[in-house]
């Protein structure tokens, strides 16, 4: 890439170098400007918070004596799979319908440095994700403790586990998001990208059990399979059958699929005919 | 050196099929310039490795004297209409444009001054999905304008305007160029240049034909012709054969009429009076843009209706 220097005195309107943070605020005024992003985060941060208010009314009755905090009593999976698949599409949305539309023809003769826009958009949707995640996710603990602290079994942030539980369930949606942003740019069209995303995020991971050494190792290296085992608070049974995934390993899973996803992109998206 | 485009034996190759084929021409500032050349000619695909959206297959092309694709921010270096469709149906005009000046540090007071300047501040903040096609060109334009860039590309950009908009657009064609940019326009319709460009680049199959001057190439193509009526057909073709012209019947069956090239029309008149035929009509044709247009390019029409290919 050429520094600004050799862009010859040509330009009529004055202005200030090539500055990131414009990209930035650029991606989140197209984020912010289409009527469908707050109705998606609205619904999916009213869905999953209701899925927690679900479990923890249905678990009062069914749990004896106290158990301590049960994660999936405030993170139940069927609430956290929506916003895994939610997250991951609306992330995968923000490039596939710039593919779709042909938009990204104008936004890459506005901005010919294809990476720093990737980059710009993974920066929004990363700091989108992680807001609504951080909402969705306090929101769950603290409906689920109303619902229990009214039967005397609510437990505090401090009680172990908890706040990992809090911090995984938050950074989930950011994840998935990028997961789905950087499938979206490798794939561009919309249908193949959601069906990959929905495909990886979700249905990958059952299809590995716990109980071979190498399958376990598969499944331990999916998305939602660390989230699970963030989530959960109790250490695995010694006597246990099933492999178990660590912990730090399961925060490496966090790290590796969206800097992969987007790592990817950044390269394939600087090579390839726009 | 101004804001030259230059094209340096451009080729594109889509696996087996090459789209643009060894091209190379140079755009100059402070005229129009049109790029012509039947539908799948190879314009769009010029158009897209000039921006540096595709990589040439080999050769290059440069704005400026520097390669498109090199500069981190584009808009203030070129401003370009590709496809009017190339917009998010969910956004306003003004919500698209914002996101688009912001990207390059250009000030929001520009977005009301470019949609001011195309016609649209009145829907600014409709969505874009709703706007008609000629409303989308110009949301296309007001995009190319918003850098306020010495170069400026626009691929078809009449297509569903109607009539004023088509005057409009003109207008700010010609405006564009005397204020020193460099305009570069493809169309695949010879009228429209004849009226808007004053250079052409044409090109076939992905080959250059000609660039030159409009007129220069209205010149080359078909000569002047003379088209005369008479009831004596017959007799005055053969005349005017020995007389040294082309002569070939037109008209139908009961209202003759030849098509002469090679004589002047007085000389027609006179040959006719001299040998007692009666004419009923003596036209004299220039030749147009549009039929040199045609004669140039016939061999190299990509789509030809009734033609097994």
């Amino acid at each position: 890439m050429t520094t600004l220097a050799s862009v010859p005195p040509t330009t009529a309107v004055t202005g200030s170098p090539a500055r990131f943070l414009d990209l930035v605020a650029s991606e989140w005024i197209k984020m912010r400007s289409l009527r469908s992003t707050p109705w998606a985060i609205a619904l999916t941060v009213v869905f999953v918070i209701g899925s927690s208010a679900v479990a923890a009314l249905a678990a009062d009755g069914a749990r004896s004596g106290s158990a301590g905090f049960l994660p999936y009593v405030a993170y139940p999976p069927a609430g956290y799979w929506t916003l895994i698949l939610v997250s991951g599409c609306v992330g995968a949305l923000t490039v596939v319908s710039e593919y779709g539309s042909g938009l990204i023809r104008t936004t890459t003769v506005a901005v010919p440095a294809r990476g720093s826009v990737v980059l710009a958009k993974a920066a929004v949707t990363a700091t989108l994700w992680t807001a609504v995640g951080t909402v969705v996710s306090t929101g769950s603990f603290l409906v689920s403790q109303a619902v229990l602290g009214g039967q005397d079994a609510g437990v505090p942030l401090t009680h172990p586990g908890v706040f990992r539980a809090l911090v995984a369930s938050a950074l989930l949606a950011p994840v998935c998001a990028l997961i789905g942003l950087g499938l979206g740019v490798l794939l561009r069209h919309s249908a193949a990208t959601m069906v990959t995303s929905v495909f990886t995020l979700l249905m990958l991971p059952p299809m590995f059990s716990e109980s071979a050494r190498w399958s376990a190792v598969v499944h331990h290296a999916m998305v939602s399979a660390a989230w699970k085992r963030l989530v959960q608070n109790w250490e695995p049974d010694p006597g246990s059958l099933g492999h178990t995934a660590t912990v730090p390993g399961s925060w490496l899973v966090y790290v590796l699929w969206p800097l992969t996803a987007v790592a990817l992109a950044v390269l394939v998206v600087r090579r390839r005919d726009v | 050196m101004g804001a030259v485009i230059e094209v340096n034996e451009l080729t594109k190759r889509y696996g087996g099929r090459t789209a643009v084929d060894h091209l190379s021409f140079t755009v100059r500032p402070g005229r129009v310039t049109g790029f012509l050349g039947p539908n799948g000619a190879g314009k769009s695909t010029t158009l897209r490795m000039i921006l540096g959206l595709d990589a040439p297959t080999t050769g290059s092309a440069t704005v400026s004297g520097v390669p498109f694709a090199h500069h981190p921010r584009g808009l203030r270096h070129v401003g370009a209409l590709l496809d009017a469709g190339q917009v998010h149906g969910g956004r306003s005009a003004a919500a698209h444009l914002s996101a688009l000046a912001r990207s390059n540090g250009i000030p929001r007071r520009r977005v009301d001054e470019v949609l001011q300047e195309v016609g649209l501040a009145e829907v600014a903040n409709r969505r874009v999905g709703g706007f008609s096609l000629g409303m989308k060109q110009r949301l296309g334009i007001a995009t190319a304008l918003l850098g306020d860039p010495p170069v400026l590309m626009f691929d078809e950009p009449i297509n569903g305007m109607d009539p004023e908009g088509v005057l409009w657009v003109r207008r700010l064609f010609r405006r564009l160029a005397a204020e020193g940019r460099t305009v570069f326009l493809s169309s695949h319709l010879m009228s429209e240049m004849e009226n808007t460009a004053d250079q052409l680049v044409v090109i076939g199959r992905g080959r250059l034909i000609a660039a030159e001057s409009v007129r220069d190439f209205a010149a080359r193509g078909t000569r002047g012709s003379v088209v005369v009526g008479t009831p004596q057909a017959a007799e005055l073709a053969a005349v005017l054969t020995a007389a040294g012209a082309t002569v070939e019947p037109e008209g139908s069956a009961g209202a003759e009429k030849l098509a002469v090239t090679g004589l002047p029309a007085d000389r027609i008149g006179a040959l006719a009076f001299e040998n007692r035929i009666r004419l009923d009509e003596l036209t004299h044709h220039t030749a147009s843009l549009e039929a040199a247009f045609m004669e140039l390019t016939a061999d190299s029409v990509e789509y030809q209706a009734g033609q097994p290919r």
